[in-house]
């Protein structure tokens, strides 16, 4: 392999529900060899778990086979390959209905990808029996304590399944629960065939991975300096010109919106960080203190410098599970005297249910427009013309959850006046879905992998 | 001795971690990332987010891109969809940290202005918006 190439890798998609123009703008208006859709979180799988639950052919991102239905015919004239963990709980059902949508268009010998294994939810018993605990890595539970209420079970596995099907020559590669920024680090391991041991290289693509894993919270979205920002309704996703070595530079197509800038590069780097030294992923431990960046001109970052070292021998695994039901619901009270009026109806809506016998596990009242985020730290809050008074209440019981819903239409003509924006109906009960980090054993996880070609 | 807002010497970013949340805090020079190592203490952090942060702050340092990393456990209202919070997520506790009033010398001056107007009734930006 050349050590001058360099493989353009963009980021189209950091969340399920993110732009459904970025994949698409990212193919049309900029060079690209790699396009790689993030649709994967914690609460994300427990979602699909539901879905695959109603109907064993869904339980993945369904948004995805409409973008490769809108997109196929581009992708395959410009050979951009696509890698996209929009497999979910149920990679196989995405891929058959990848293969079907490159049928109808007659996509002879696109080749589709298949990683699987990460879902150990069938498989949860067994592991619990063979001694492993799964506690909880926040609190050191064991999972026993939720077992009967466990929804999804997915191991975060390593990078080199997805780069497997890639040097089998997938043209389209989807998972489930890969790590984010392994999506990117997997086509670099293809392309530049780093191995399991070169730590320094596995996280320096694993930062260039967790760079443009929130799509354009690293081109200007998010930025504290957001007055500087340009073009935000064609705000440039992030593209990255990856080398051998493990340098980058972060970029963005010409002529679209935003900004790239070791301020807003630096300012994602420590986006959902905990630990700078000891960023662990299942390919290696990350040295985020290694760092180096440089303005290489406009909106060109480069990124070298990455330290790594040896990963650790288990996985993380997500496992999602039922820990109660919430509801939450608003009113909008107007002024004169908005604030004032506002505590009077939170403290008439819990006073009535008080009196009813209603008591919960959790509740929350929140004076949008006053405290809602930053609680106290603004100081005392100058007269507003109107507030949205926010209540909700978490409770095992979900009779009790529906019981607070009908307590909040009847202050529109029982409470102060001006208060209105009741048009929703009542908040209904809906499932408080827990989150519980654990560890398994490497060799216990066997990633498989599939590469189909269309016939 | 002078106080300044953070958000005229540093930029910051905020996300989730499990039930807490971390704020990334960029100092613009290396004068200004030396005077918030030793003035931005998990104590004084803690202190600002008095009602929010319900845990420990936690510090690290990334000397390389002249920031701090706090660490702000139990500071969502429960995690992944228990939290009732408008801000389950912790997004905005970058911008809460930005307000915070940092104790500088009084020859202190941040190297980077032009902040546009438009915000002009903000008063707590003044320092930034020079």
């Amino acid at each position: 392999m050349s050590g001058d190439r360099i493989v353009r890798i963009a980021n189209g998609q950091g969340f399920w529900g993110d732009s459904v123009d970025a994949p698409v703008r990212l193919i049309e208006e900029g060079p690209l060899d790699y396009l790689t859709l993030d649709y994967l979180a914690e609460v994300t799988m427990s979602i699909m778990q539901k879905l695959r639950r109603r109907d064993p052919d869904k339980g993945y991102a369904t948004d995805f086979i409409d973008l490769i239905r809108s997109t196929l015919p581009r992708l395959r004239e410009k050979s951009i390959r696509v890698v996209a963990n929009a497999g979910g709980v149920n990679a196989a059902a995405c891929s058959r209905a990848l293969v079907e949508v490159a049928r109808v268009q007659g996509a002879t010998g696109l080749r589709i990808g298949t990683v699987t294994g990460d879902d150990i939810l069938d498989q949860l018993d067994e592991f619990l029996a063979s001694g492993i605990a799964f506690e909880n890595l926040d609190d050191g539970r064991p999972l026993t304590e939720i077992r009967d209420r466990v929804l999804a079970a997915n191991v975060y596995v390593h990078s080199f399944a997805i780069a497997d099907a890639l040097r089998e020559g997938a043209d389209i590669v989807v998972s489930g629960r890969t790590t984010d920024p392994g999506l990117v680090l997997s086509p670099l391991i293809a392309e530049f065939g780093w191995g399991p041991q070169q730590y320094d290289l596995l996280a320096a693509g694993t930062i260039a991975g967790h760079i443009v894993e929130c799509g354009a919270q690293c081109t200007g979205g998010n930025f504290s300096r957001w007055w500087e920002i340009d073009g935000w309704d064609h705000l440039g996703y992030p593209v990255l010109e990856c080398s051998s070595d493990g340098s980058f530079v972060v970029t963005k197509h010409d002529r679209t919106g935003g900004l790239v800038t070791v301020d807003t590069v630096s300012e994602q780097l420590l986006y959902e960080l905990g630990n700078p030294q000891s960023y662990i992923t299942p390919d290696c431990v990350v040295d985020f203190t290694s760092v180096r960046l440089e303005q290489q001109g406009k909106d060109r970052v480069r990124v070298s410098g990455v330290r790594g070292a040896e990963a650790t021998d288990t996985y993380k695994v997500s496992i999602s599970y039922i820990e109660g039901y919430k509801a939450v619901g608003n009113l909008t009270i107007s002024g004169p005297d908005a604030l004032p009026k506002a505590e009077i109806c939170a403290e008439a809506l819990w006073g009535r249910l008080r009196r009813a016998g209603y008591e919960y596990d959790n509740t929350i009242t929140e004076f949008v427009g006053v405290d809602a985020c930053h609680g106290q730290i603004p100081g005392e809050p100058g007269p507003v013309n109107e507030v949205v008074l926010r209540v909700g209440v978490h409770d095992r019981n979900r009779a009790k959850v529906d019981r607070f819903g009908k307590e909040l239409a009847p202050l529109v003509t029982s409470g102060p006046p001006g208060v209105t924006g009741f048009a929703g109906g009542r908040p209904k009960a809906t499932e408080v879905l827990g989150y519980w980090p654990a560890l398994i054993p490497k060799d216990r996880v066997r990633p498989e992998v599939r590469v189909e070609e269309v016939s | 001795m002078k106080r300044i807002p953070l958000y005229a010497m540093a930029h910051a970013r905020s996300g989730d971690k499990g039930d807490g949340s971390n704020v990334g805090v960029l100092a613009y020079d290396e004068r200004g990332y030396k005077l918030l190592r030793e003035w931005l203490t998990p104590s004084r952090v803690k202190a600002h987010f008095e009602g929010i942060v319900c845990g420990e702050v936690e510090r690290y340092e990334l000397a390389n891109l002249k920031a701090l990393n706090f660490i702000l456990n139990d500071s969502l209202g429960g995690s992944g969809s228990s939290s009732l919070k408008t801000d389950a997520q912790g997004k905005t506790h970058a911008m809460a940290m930005l307000r915070i009033e940092v104790e500088v010398p009084d020859d202190y001056d941040p190297p980077r202005v032009g902040r546009r107007g438009a915000l002009a009734s903000d008063s707590e930006l003044e320092g930034v918006r020079r």
